[in-house]
């Protein structure tokens, strides 16, 4: 048992090695990056955070990403869970492959989609937009959440619906009431896939914006391009680009494993 | 047994409102791009089907799908076996499986681009961490920027470090659900370890790992933002895999034929291969 643990160990630390690079990266100067190889900061110092946090430009790009981000959330689990409760619970016609033809649009490579959907959302004005992109990112984020869902609600046996409607509860107070408690697990996990396919997306999220609803990471290439090398200001971005994940995924910590089952196990 | 149920329907209607949205009008405009030929000004001609030829028949179109292949077998075959044996490996409970967790998912939670960014910083002679170690250490020549191979490897280990979590989750979700009976049970048989594996935690991994495997290949397949940000797909185009190479068709050359029927011939390969593993998974989950 204590000689297995070497093997989670060392892939863990394979893992952490080129986080912390970045993160050592960030508190130092740019002279010092370019002045060679250190393993820990010389000169330690904030002044690429300070940077960020002082900058419209910066700050912003954090703050536009986590407002499409959310809205792409709720608007996939939304939708995803009257037709997860649709496929866990019903036969209807056409329903195995319209599940199928759900997950093509998984299977579509981004880059097909983005001029199209450059064009599309010109057209209908919302090009620019945090709803532009949280629509495009519902493209692959609702199949996703119908898929996990559909897998959780599998495991809740049917009796519970049909001693609800005995008991005399109408459709809507059944669902909200007793079916959504419980299968909160997951509905978190949903939502966690939701957050971080949309988080980690960039072609869509870049081809979609311009100015108004520029997301961080196109803010990044810009700055990191215009300004030469300033690898100390594009590691400090990189952190605090890690640090909303974490946050997140520390929340569903306990449901992880069966959520990347998208609850088939 | 589910009940057959026709209204059911009205519970599907806004996904589909929604992905019919999303999906069927830029593909219809696809479609369409695909079999005209346009000179600006919003003029188009009928062209056929001769974009497809054109591209079926490029070597350049060849080329890119078969790095393509060639880039996606590796990181399976690297990262499913791999995936397995650290999923064996891991606690099955206590106060470390949490933490494992956490940390093993932390770089999935990484921006596509900062992932590439990152990669490309690190592999930096000189400077980077990896760079430096290669060059100074162990003393090999070792620059991405200039060696195809040294580029391949870095897109690869970066694969690899980037997905291989989602693998062990997998297969750990499936193999946290088999009962203590089953090795109980095998122990007083006196099986092997070999045994084990192969009658108890594999067969109950299967599921789990059809999902890994499809949500791998769908994901390596499509791959753009990492190898773009790390390579650029050079040196030369020895890393421009069938994405990049797209990109640049419809993006950067503005060829919206020649783009449009490539979209529509790589998304087809992309769903052939797709379905058969689909229904290989489907199939398991009826007997």
């Amino acid at each position: 048992m204590k000689k297995r643990a070497i093997i989670p160990i060392l892939y863990i630390l394979f893992l952490m090695l080129p986080i912390y690079w970045l993160v050592s990266m960030s508190f130092k100067t740019t002279n010092e990056i370019l002045a060679g190889f250190s393993l820990f900061p010389q000169t330690f110092t904030l002044d690429s955070y300070i940077a960020i946090f002082t900058d419209p430009t910066w700050y912003w790009g954090y703050i536009n990403s986590i407002i499409y981000v959310t809205l792409n959330t709720f608007l996939s689990v939304a939708v995803a869970l009257p037709a997860a409760y649709a496929f866990s619970r019903y036969r209807f016609l056409g329903d195995k492959q319209l599940f199928f033809w759900l997950l093509t649009n998984r299977m579509a490579p981004a880059a097909v989609f983005a001029l199209p959907f450059f064009q599309l959302y010109s057209s209908i004005q919302i090009f620019d937009t945090h709803l532009a992109v949280a629509l495009a990112h519902t493209l692959f984020n609702v199949p996703l959440a119908v898929w996990i869902l559909e897998g959780f609600m599998r495991g809740i046996p049917k009796e519970l619906d049909e001693t609800a409607y005995v008991d005399g509860y109408s459709f809507p107070r059944f669902f909200t009431k007793i079916f959504l408690p419980n299968i909160k697990a997951g509905v978190g996990v949903a939502a966690f896939f939701c957050f971080m396919f949309s988080w980690v997306e960039m072609l869509l999220a870049k081809t979609l914006t311009a100015v108004e609803a520029k997301p961080i990471a196109a803010v990044m290439t810009r700055t990191a391009s215009s300004a030469g090398y300033e690898l100390g200001l594009l590691a400090a971005a990189g952190t605090l680009t890690i640090i909303p994940g974490a946050i997140v995924i520390w929340f569903v910590r306990n449901y992880i494993a069966r959520g990347f089952a998208m609850g088939r196990v | 047994m589910k009940t057959v149920n026709q209204r059911a329907w009205f519970f599907v209607l806004p996904v589909l409102f929604l992905v019919a949205f999303n999906a069927l009008v830029p593909m219809m405009t696809v479609v369409n791009y695909s079999v005209q030929e346009t000179f600006g000004n919003n003029k188009f001609f009928w062209q056929g089907l001769d974009w497809f030829e054109q591209i079926l028949r490029s070597e350049r179109f060849q080329a890119a799908l078969g790095r393509q292949f060639l880039f996606t077998g590796i990181i399976l075959a690297i990262e499913v076996p791999l995936g397995i044996i650290i999923a064996l490996s891991m606690p099955r409970k206590g106060f470390w499986v949490p933490v494992c967790l956490v940390l093993m998912a932390l770089p999935m939670l990484i921006p596509w681009n900062v992932v590439g960014a990152m990669w490309n910083i690190f592999a930096l002679p000189k400077i980077g961490m990896l760079g430096y170690f290669m060059n100074d250490v162990l003393g090999v020549n070792y620059d991405m920027t200039q060696d195809p191979l040294a580029a391949w490897i870095t897109v690869v280990v970066m694969d690899v470090w980037h997905w291989t979590s989602l693998v062990v989750l997998l297969c750990y979700a499936g193999l946290v659900s088999i009962p203590d009976a089953y090795y109980q049970a095998a122990k007083i048989d006196g099986a092997s370890p070999w045994a084990v594996f192969r009658y108890i935690q594999l067969p109950k991994m299967k599921t789990v790992l059809t999902i890994a495997i499809l949500l791998r290949f769908m994901d390596s397949f499509n791959i753009y933002t990492e190898p773009f940000v790390l390579t650029g797909g050079g040196p030369g185009n020895s890393t421009t895999l069938l994405s990049i190479d797209l990109v640049k068709i419809a993006l950067g050359q503005f060829d919206l034929g020649p783009a449009a029927a490539m979209s529509l011939i790589y998304f087809a390969i992309t769903l052939l291969v797709s379905w058969v593993f689909y229904t290989l998974m489907t199939k398991d989950d009826q007997q």
